[in-house]
C-alpha cells in the first residue's frame, strides 16, 4: 500500500518530463517516420517507400557516397580523440585532487562558448589568408589549404568533441579502485602489464560512452562539415537541405535512416559493455 | 631446522609525523605459520604491507633470505597476498583471476590450465571455472583469492584478514582449510587478524602486536599460558587482572591472601600485575577455599557458566560447568602454576587509545 502510493507520488513528479518527452521527443520521432513512408499528392497521402529507394539507388549512389563520407570521417575523428584523449584521461585522473580541478576546467572551458562561434573561430584561423597560414607565410612556408578539406572536418570535429570523449572515461579511472592496481602488482604485473590487463578493460565502460558521445554527434554535424568543409557535404547537410528545401518526406527518410544505423551501433556497444559491469559510463 | 626466510629490522614507518610502526624487530621462519595479531590500528596490516613491498619503511629494513628488499617493487617479489577485500578483477571469470599470475609470467599455455584447475580443487571450486566472480559468495570469493595467489608458488603468502567478513561457522570452516593448504603446500604463511581465538587455532606462532610495538612473540600456548604483560593477557582470552605484591621468589600476595606461584626474579616486594584465567579459578565450598565471595551473577555461555564472583577488593569471573546459585557465597581455589605474575608495565598499553580503536573498527 505504502508503496503503491509511493509510486504514485514518484510517478506525478515525473509528469511534467513525461508530458515534455511526449511531446517533444516522441511526437517528433514518430512524425519523422510517417513522414518518410508518406508521399504527398495533390491534396491526398499515399504510402510509399520511394525515399528509401531514391536513398539505397546504386545508380546513383550520391547518398550513399555521402553517408559513407559520414561514417568513415565520424570514425576518423572518434579515434583521433581516443588517442588523444584516453591518455589525458589517464594523466588528469593521477593528477593532485587540486591541480585536476584546474586542468579539467581548461577543458571544459571552451565547452561555454557557442559551438557555432567556435567553429566560425577556426575559419578565421585556418582561411587561407587566416592567422596560421600568415604565421606559416612568414616562414616561407604555404599558403597550405586546411579549409574545405575533409581533414579540416576531422579536426573541427575532434576539437569540438574531445571533452566529451576525456570526461567519461576519465570517470571511469578515477573511480577504479587502487586495490585492484595492488594485485596485479602483487600477482607479478608491471605497470605496462597492469594497464593492459587490468586497468584499461576496467575503464572501457568509460570508452565505451566517450566513443558513443563522439561518434554520434560527428556522425550527424552539419555545422563542423558546412563551414570547415565546404563542398565535402556530408549526412547531415543533406538531411538539413531537404528539410530547407520543403523535402521533408526525404529528409525524414534520411533521417530515419541514420537513426537506424545509429542504433545499431550502440546496440552493439551496449552488449560489449553489459560484459563489464562496473559502471562509471556516461551512458546506458 | 627452522630457516630464517624474511627478517624485520627496526622497521618504522611514519605517515606525516604520524608513527605507526615504532622499530619492528622480526624474524619469520621458512614454512611456518605466523600470526600479527592485534587490535585494529596497531600496526599489523603496515607490517604486512611492508613484506608484500605495498609500503616502504621510513626506516629500517626489510630482509628477504638475507636480502634487503626495502626497494624491490612488489611484482619482483616471491610474495603474493589475499587481500582484505579480495580484489578479485570484476572483468575476470573465476579462471582468469586465477590464472593472472600465470599469464603475466608467460607460462606457455598449455601449463596454465592443469595449474588453475589444481588449485580450484584444492580450494574447492572444480567447477566454477566460468564463473562470473560477482556472482560468487563471500566464501567463495575468498577461495578464489587464495587459489589466485598460490598458484603462482610463493615462498610466502600474506593474509590480511582474510576471514573477516564471513560468518562464524564459514570461518571455523575456512581456518581449517587454510591450516590443511598451508601444511599440504609448505608455503610460509603470514596471517593478519584481530580475532585471538583464530590466532591461537592456526597459528605455529603468534606475534601481539599493540600500538605499532610488538608485545610478544610466541607459540599460541606460550601466549596463552604465559602472557608477558597485561596487553598480552587481556588481549588474549579472558583475565582476571589483579594488583599484588611480589615478597620473594615463588611467594605473593594478592587480594589480602599469600599464594604460592611459580614465578621468580622479581625485586623483593615489587607490585606486580597478578592475571588469572577465569577457568582456572576453583569453586569449592566456603570451609575448603583460600578466599571466598559472594556470587553476583551468572550467565550461560553454552560450555560453561560465566560468573561474577565479589570477594570485597575485586570483582572475579569465573568459567565453570558447576553453576552455583546467584547470592549464595563459595570458596575459591587456584593452583600455583596458574597464577602469572607480570611486571607492571612502565606504560598502561591497553590504554584508552587502543580500547577506542578496537571500538572504532
Amino acid at each position: 500500500m505504502g508503496r503503491l502510493k509511493k509510486k504514485f507520488r514518484l510517478s506525478f513528479v515525473a509528469l511534467p518530463y513525461t508530458v515534455y518527452a511526449l511531446i517533444f521527443i516522441l511526437a517528433p520521432m514518430v512524425l519523422i517516420v510517417v513522414y518518410s513512408l508518406c508521399y504527398q499528392q495533390g491534396g491526398g497521402w499515399e504510402l510509399t517507400l520511394k525515399y528509401f529507394e531514391k536513398f539505397f539507388d546504386l545508380s546513383n549512389p550520391m547518398y550513399l557516397r555521402s553517408l559513407w563520407d559520414s561514417v568513415w570521417i565520424a570514425a576518423l575523428s572518434t579515434i583521433v580523440c581516443l588517442i588523444l584523449g584516453y591518455p589525458m584521461a589517464y594523466i588528469l585522473s593521477k593528477m593532485r585532487p587540486s591541480v585536476r580541478g584546474m586542468v579539467s576546467f581548461l577543458f571544459v572551458l571552451p565547452m561555454w562558448m557557442n559551438f557555432l562561434l567556435r567553429t566560425f573561430a577556426w575559419m578565421t584561423l585556418l582561411e587561407n589568408t587566416g592567422v596560421i597560414n600568415t604565421l606559416l607565410g612568414h616562414i616561407g612556408v604555404g599558403p597550405v589549404q586546411f579549409m574545405y578539406t575533409k581533414g579540416a572536418i576531422v579536426f573541427g570535429n575532434v576539437y569540438n568533441f574531445l571533452p566529451f570523449m576525456i570526461l567519461p572515461i576519465y570517470n571511469t579511472i578515477v573511480k577504479l579502485d587502487g586495490m585492484y592496481l595492488e594485485a596485479a602488482g602483487d600477482l607479478g604485473a608491471n605497470f605496462s602489464a597492469t594497464f593492459r590487463r587490468v586497468i584499461f578493460p576496467l575503464s572501457l565502460p568509460g570508452v565505451v560512452s566517450g566513443v558513443t558521445m563522439t561518434f554520434v554527434p560527428a556522425v550527424t554535424t552539419f555545422i563542423v562539415s558546412r563551414l570547415l568543409g565546404g563542398k565535402n557535404a556530408l549526412i547531415g547537410d543533406l538531411i538539413e537541405r531537404e528539410f530547407a528545401t520543403g523535402n521533408w518526406g526525404f529528409g525524414s527518410a534520411m533521417s530515419v535512416i541514420i537513426m537506424v544505423m545509429i542504433l545499431l551501433m550502440m546496440g552493439v556497444m551496449g552488449r560489449y559493455e553489459k560484459e563489464q559491469s562496473a559502471s562509471g559510463g556516461l551512458l546506458m | 631446522m627452522a630457516k630464517e626466510l624474511i627478517r624485520l629490522v627496526k622497521c618504522v614507518m611514519a605517515y606525516d609525523g604520524e608513527v605507526v610502526l615504532n622499530s619492528i624487530d622480526l624474524t619469520i621462519n621458512d614454512k611456518e605459520f605466523l600470526t600479527l595479531l592485534g587490535p585494529s590500528g596497531c600496526g599489523k596490516t603496515t607490517t604486512l604491507r611492508l613484506i608484500g613491498g605495498f609500503e616502504v619503511p621510513t626506516s629500517g629494513d626489510v630482509l628477504f633470505d638475507g636480502v634487503r628488499i626495502n626497494d624491490v617493487p612488489p611484482y619482483k617479489r616471491k610474495v603474493n597476498t589475499v587481500f582484505q577485500r579480495y580484489a578479485l578483477f570484476p572483468h575476470l571469470d573465476v579462471f582468469e583471476n586465477v590464472a593472472f599470475g600465470l599469464r603475466v609470467a608467460k607460462v606457455p599455455k598449455q601449463e596454465i590450465k592443469p595449474r588453475v584447475e589444481e588449485m580450484l580443487s584444492l580450494v574447492g571450486l572444480s567447477g566454477y571455472e566460468k564463473r562470473d566472480v560477482s556472482q560468487l559468495s563471500g566464501g567463495q570469493q575468498q577461495r578464489v583469492a587464495i587459489a589466485r595467489a598460490l598458484v603462482n608458488r610463493p615462498q610466502v603468502l600474506l593474509l590480511d584478514e582474510p576471514l573477516g567478513a564471513l560468518d562464524l561457522k564459514l570461518r571455523k570452516d575456512m581456518q581449517t582449510e587454510l591450516k590443511r593448504i598451508q601444511q599440504q603446500s609448505g608455503i610460509t604463511f603470514v596471517y593478519v587478524t584481530h580475532d585471538q581465538e583464530e590466532a591461537l587455532t592456526m597459528s605455529d606462532t603468534v606475534v601481539v602486536m599493540n600500538g605499532g610495538s610488538i608485545q610478544q612473540v610466541g607459540t599460541p600456548i606460550d601466549i596463552y599460558n604465559e602472557p608477558k604483560n597485561k596487553f598480552v593477557a587481556d588481549f588474549i582470552g579472558e583475565s582476571n587482572i589483579i594488583d599484588g605484591v611480589m615478597h620473594a621468589d615463588f611467594d605473593v600476595s594478592f587480594g589480602g591472601h599469600r599464594f604460592e606461584c611459580v614465578d621468580r626474579g622479581f625485586a623483593r616486594d615489587e607490585a606486580v600485575d597478578v592475571v588469572i584465567r577465569p577457568e582456572d579459578i576453583d569453586c569449592v565450598p566456603v570451609e575448603q577455599g583460600k578466599w571466598s565471595g559472594t556470587v553476583k551473577s551468572i550467565v550461560f555461555k553454552g560450555v560453561h557458566y560465566e560468573m561474577m564472583v565479589d570477594s570485597g577488593d575485586f570483582e572475579w569471573m569465573i568459567h565453570s560447568t558447576d553453576p552455583q546459585a546467584v547470592g549464595s557465597t563459595v570458596g575459591m581455589t587456584i593452583t600455583p602454576d596458574d597464577i602469572h605474575i607480570m611486571h607492571k608495565s612502565d606504560v598502561d598499553v591497553w590504554s584508552d587509545e587502543a580500547e577506542y580503536e578496537s571500538e572504532e573498527k
